[in-house]
């Protein structure tokens, strides 16, 4: 990326160009396209058979799924708890996150391996550990006489709207993928020396990380809140097994009452991460390009 | 307008004093004392790693010296940060604000000073005017190409009129032609405004042709700082003597007259003479290698490279190193390849290195 003195880059020569028989060529097209029909088949096969089935009526078809999840009963605070946790675990990572890896790269270039590998921690244990953990210690909490301030503390962090503990566990879980976005940002804008240009022209430090930091940063805060935000929308083990009732375990048991309309919302909840995801594309694509030697 | 903009520049001293950097076990810089006059363009010239970053990453405030000073303008600024210093700094790789255009980058230092709107507006496209962007000023940063990337930084360092302007090897990314033309364009904008500047550079050529003083470093120390021309003709050490320039090294012996031979020829040495009849190397331009044809000379043309004004020759003698000689271009038709030929130096005052 950035540009070494007298370094010339060593580009290899062109491989002779490869050429493939005319009758093989025909044969790799075509086998090319069944694996694509495959993958197809495998990919939106279901989610076909899905939508058949949220419209099918037996002897008709029906939209009422499609009209009345409205009105479904538990679907607003479902979804409400769902996006608010979503929006808390967006701004709880970033703030975590953010200052860590500025610092990591800025200061303390030494210890991003070891922050590397924290963050992606998550990625190899299952959360069914980390809910069994959390558990373990909501038990402690619960155990202290109440009125204590251990209880009270947890009684906060349990029962408040919406719960504290979720947002808390959810930073952990969505650990790896702002790492990760945050990490390829800082690492191809070249901050250390746009944060060396802000300083010389007399920009303190809150100044340097409002106007030229997170500007530069912008497509990779954007791509790791999305990414958070999809994650926790569709979270269901960590939420049920400490019984509070978003959108993903509403919607299952809600199937249990109304099976076609628990597969009409989870046909949209799909389409809403997959908007998300769209959007992010969007804007990252759009966004002027960093400065690239 | 450029006169308007130079009026308000100081020109400010520079001081190094005995300043040190160590990183772990590298010694970065070992007791730097450099002065600067104000207004001079000075180059630090040496190869990779001698320091030359250092040195200037020390006065931009990047880096904190392990001992020494720093002195601007008569005061110590070693203990102030590097936004309260005032210096406007252009960087290797290219380190504009993508988020920005080409006259917000430039007009970023001047809004940090407050600035009102249309005078910082007003100057910035000055600068950018001056450094001959204004049809790019609304583009931004990956829509320039190298050359005017660097243009816009050093129109962004200038526009805070800065007391000291610091390069760090501001070409070194972009390719020859543009390279010339803008270290051409970047000495007229500095004698025109005045501005004690700082380039650091690797590059021997780079350096002569722009700096009012050239300092050579060599691990971490300044081995001579001169004009370029004294530095070219009269180099004080022998490291800089083969940095600065081609040289041949000839085997030389000194004589009791203090002075040496070398070949069938006997010259003055430049600068302290080592005692009689120690070894030496004889360091000679090639432009003070005079090349005769003759049929019995005991030097063959080997390679003639034409360069334009000069052609140089490589010429390669029985059982002694070879020999590189400049001429005019005119003179070069007599000794193409092959050619048998008589080598002399001419007489005029050589440097010498003791051989261990
Ligand atoms: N931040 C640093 N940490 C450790 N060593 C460094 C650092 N900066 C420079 N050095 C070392 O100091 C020496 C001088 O570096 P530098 O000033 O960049 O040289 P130059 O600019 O002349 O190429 C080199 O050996 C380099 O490896
Ligand atoms: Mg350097």
């Amino acid at each position: 990326m950035t540009a070494v003195v007298g370094d010339t880059a060593l580009s290899s020569p062109p491989l002779p160009e490869r050429t493939v028989p005319r009758g093989q060529r025909r044969r790799l097209r075509v086998g090319r396209g069944v694996v694509l029909i495959l993958a197809v088949l495998y990919f939106f096969g279901p989610l076909a058979a899905a939508f058949w089935f949220s419209i099918d009526e037996g002897n008709g078809l029906t939209w009422h799924a499609y009209t009345n999840f409205a009105q479904a009963p538990g679907f607003g605070s479902a979804a409400s708890l769902s996006l608010e946790l979503a929006a808390l675990t967006v701004v709880l990572s970033l703030l975590l996150m953010v200052p860590t890896l500025l610092l990591v790269h800025l200061r303390f270039p030494r210890v991003r391996t070891a922050v590397e590998l924290l963050s992606l921690l998550p990625l190899v244990v299952p959360p069914i550990v980390l809910v069994v953990g959390v558990s373990t210690v909501i038990g402690w909490g619960n155990a202290g006489s109440s009125g204590s301030f251990r209880s009270q503390l947890f009684n906060q962090l349990l029962n408040s709207s919406p719960p504290p503990i979720l947002p808390l566990e959810y930073v952990i879980l969505v650990l790896p993928f702002v790492f990760r976005s945050l990490d390829a940002g800082l690492r191809t804008s070249n901050t250390a020396t746009l944060v060396e240009a802000a300083r010389n022209l007399g920009a303190s430090w809150p100044t340097t990380v409002w106007r030229v930091v997170l500007p530069t940063l912008r497509t990779s805060l954007l791509n790791g809140s999305f990414l958070a935000f999809a994650l926790v929308l569709g979270e269901f083990t960590m939420a049920r097994l400490l019984q509070y009732q978003p959108f993903a375990v509403w919607l299952l048991q809600f199937g249990n009452t109304d099976g076609q309309l628990s597969v009409a919302l989870s046909l949209l909840s799909l389409l809403l991460t997959w908007a998300l995801l769209l959007v992010m594309t969007a804007i990252a694509g759009r966004g002027p390009r960093k400065a690239v030697v | 307008m450029t006169a308007q903009v130079s009026s308000e520049f100081a020109g400010v001293a520079v001081e190094f004093e005995g300043v040190s950097k160590v990183f772990g076990a590298t010694r970065a810089l070992d007791g730097l004392d450099l002065e600067i006059a104000p207004g001079e363009l000075l180059a630090l010239l040496g190869p990779s790693g001698c320091g030359k970053t250092t040195a200037l990453r020390i006065l931009a405030g990047f880096e904190d010296a392990s001992s020494g000073a720093v002195l601007v303008d008569g005061h110590d600024v070693s203990r102030q940060p590097p936004n309260k210093r005032d210096m406007g700094m252009v960087f290797q790789s290219y380190s504009l604000f993508p988020t920005m255009t080409a006259v917000d980058n430039v007009a970023f230092g001047l809004r940090l000073r407050r600035r009102p709107a249309a005078d910082r507006r007003r100057r910035a496209e000055e600068l950018l005017d001056l450094v001959g962007l204004s049809p790019h000023a609304r583009k931004y940063p990956h829509q320039l190409s190298g050359g005017q990337q660097q243009r816009v930084a050093l129109a962004r360092a200038l526009a805070v009129t800065p007391r000291v302007l610091l390069l760090d090897e501001p070409l070194s990314a972009l390719d020859a032609k543009v390279r010339e033309q803008l270290r051409e364009e970047i000495r007229t904008i500095q004698l025109e405004l005045g501005v004690t500047t700082v380039f650091v550079t690797h590059d021997q050529e780079e350096a002569l042709s722009l700096a009012d003083r050239v300092g050579v470093m060599r691990d971490g120390r300044l081995e001579q700082v001169a004009p370029p021309a004294t530095l070219y003709d009269r180099p004080a050490t022998a490291f800089v003597a083969s940095f600065v320039g081609t040289t041949n090294e000839l085997p030389g012996s000194m004589e009791s007259s203090g002075r040496v031979r070398v070949g069938a020829q006997v010259l003055p040495v430049d600068g302290p003479a080592p005692a009689a009849g120690t070894s030496v190397a004889v360091l000679v331009r090639p432009e003070a290698v005079v090349v005769t044809p003759h049929p019995d000379g005991d030097a063959i043309v080997s390679v003639a490279t034409f360069r334009g004004a000069i052609t140089r020759l490589r010429l390669t003698r029985k059982g002694a190193a070879d020999v590189l000689a400049d001429l005019p271009s005119h003179r070069a038709a007599e000794l193409g390849a092959g050619t048998h030929a008589k080598v002399e130096l001419l007489e005029r005052p050589v440097v010498v290195r003791e051989l261990a």
